[in-house]
């Protein structure tokens, strides 16, 4: 346990650390919604949705922890590159610990970025609907947050350097992200686009936020609750068997 | 306290180890030199568990390191070639981390810590982030790292590696007290062969994965007929240049380590 926290703290020291990373991973978020919150907000209300920044604030929050804990993984291409890596790997502890320690620590930086844009967006004029819901969005964007720490540390322990990571990125989780419901409603979408909305874990996620914070679902809260725990026990799976033929 | 019995390791078409049989007695300083891909780094690789042999047996402390990968690495400590430290942390907060992973108490860490950074004159620095630390002083805290949980066996791969005169003699006054101090077995490699002709209690030459030699500098020299170490290990491994296959991870660790030592 001792260790797990030690490697966790780790994670936390260097992000508190690091003020460029903390401003530079809350700028992306903002940047979405002032320039669609207010760019396409007026587009959304003469098609009869509603406000728009209002639909939009769960989405980009979940965004947010989506892209923080894929950081993740790039952190330990870091490690594997500044060596550090060869520290932990030749130590009497087992890669589990190693790998849960680390992906917990970067789940907590991911959800604190989220609960940033959540404040920042109270001054773009959002209102949650019931307040206390609201941190039913913590226990959300902590599971969100662990299952991809888990599943970047699998992408991290077999990519070699940063250009493979940003490809991952690339191709699969902004595709995720955008299939995800997180922009825009995936109601009234050709079906082929539904399916893939449907089988994206982190739609789940998405919809599950905005039941707590603006009173709308699409799936219903269980089927949320559970696609995000099956989705977290498989990453944590697919992390720690990835994780144990890491190589330094 | 070590034994390496008939280690090998093939990389695709390369044998980098090709069946290497040799042991290590307690308390001893021993030596292992080779040109550049000659499969030190490897052989010490596959002892601290970081490679998987293709075959062959070793053992550390009495623990099976293939086995019982757990127990062997409780009972080393390694100096990699290079740089492995977080250098976000503070030189304590690395430390720190080492101990626990070792499963050191907080009182034992402390004091362990307190005792290895003034011994490598890092105590006053110990709250500054690695990263503003020179390349010298990194090396000397991977030392007092290495040493932290007071291991049975040390490793140190090139641990002068870049280091001006007067930090290598001083890590090797450590190194000597160190060893005699806790009654350490110690294995190094080096390229400056006056390192294993003064410190060495036993060397081992190899070279294109094979053990060429191997006993005290006397019987080295005696065999070679040669009058220093550096004209014995030039007959045994010959004049020409090599090259060294290595992971891009190694060579963008070497590009920072040349950087630090600026």
């Amino acid at each position: 346990m001792r260790t797990i926290y030690f490697l966790w703290l780790r994670q936390i020291k260097k992000y508190f650390r690091s003020r460029s990373r903390i401003v530079g991973s809350v700028g992306q978020p903002l940047l979405f919604l002032l320039a669609l919150g207010y760019g396409l907000g007026s587009v959304y209300k003469s098609a009869g949705q509603g406000n728009y920044l209002t639909f939009l604030v769960p989405g980009i929050m979940a965004q947010t922890v989506l892209f923080s804990a894929m950081f993740f993984g790039a952190m330990i291409i870091f490690d594997k590159q500044f060596g550090f890596l060869k520290e932990t790997l030749v130590a009497p502890v087992s890669r589990f610990k190693i790998m849960l320690g680390g992906a917990l620590g970067g789940a907590t930086t991911a959800v604190i970025q989220g609960i940033l844009v959540f404040i920042i967006s109270l001054f773009l004029g959002f209102r949650p609907l019931h307040w206390v819901d609201t941190l039913l969005v913590l226990i959300f964007m902590s599971v969100l947050a662990l299952s991809i720490t888990s599943f970047s540390s699998a992408i991290g322990s077999f990519v070699e350097d940063m250009q493979g990571f940003q490809a991952i990125n690339q191709f699969i989780v902004f595709p995720l992200y955008f299939l995800s419901g997180a922009l825009y409603p995936l109601t009234r979408v050709p079906d082929w686009l539904r399916i893939i909305a449907e089988i994206n874990p982190i739609s789940y996620t998405v919809d599950a936020m905005r039941w707590a914070m603006i009173g709308t679902s699409r799936f219903g809260l269980l089927h949320d609750l559970i696609a995000m725990g099956i989705t977290l026990v498989l990453m944590l799976v697919f992390g720690a068997v990835r994780f144990r033929y890491i190589e330094a | 306290m070590i034994d390496v019995k008939h280690l090998s390791k093939r990389f695709n078409e390369t044998l980098a180890v090709n069946d290497i049989t040799f042991s290590v007695e307690p308390g001893e300083l021993f030596a292992l030199l080779g040109p550049n891909g000659a499969g030190k780094s490897t052989t010490i690789k596959m002892l601290t568990t970081l490679l998987k042999p293709t075959s062959g047996e070793l053992s550390l402390d009495g623990h099976d390191v293939l086995k019982e990968p757990h127990l062997a690495r409780k009972s080393f400590g390694i100096v990699f070639q290079d740089p492995s430290l977080d250098t976000d942390l503070s030189a304590f907060e690395n430390m720190q981390l080492h101990a626990v992973m070792y499963g050191l108490t907080l009182k034992q860490s402390v004091k362990n810590s307190e005792e290895l950074l003034k011994l490598v004159g890092l105590w006053e620095r110990k709250d500054s982030l690695v990263k503003t630390f020179s390349g010298g002083m990194k090396r000397r805290l991977e030392i007092a790292r290495g040493l932290l949980h007071h291991p049975r066996v040390l490793f140190l791969d090139e641990p002068t590696l870049g280091l001006d005169t007067q930090t290598r003699n001083l890590l090797w006054q450590y190194v000597d007290k160190m060893a005699k101090e806790k009654a350490m077995t110690i294995l190094f490699t080096t390229h400056y062969l006056e390192e294993a002709e003064n410190n060495a209690t036993r060397i081992a030459v190899i070279d294109h994965g094979e053990l060429l030699k191997i006993g005290s500098l006397k019987e080295i020299l005696k065999d070679t007929d040669s009058k220093n170490l550096e004209q014995a290990y030039l007959k045994l491994t010959g004049k020409a240049i090599r090259d060294e296959e290595v992971s891009p991870h190694e060579t963008w660790r070497a590009i920072r380590r040349a950087r630090s030592m600026r």
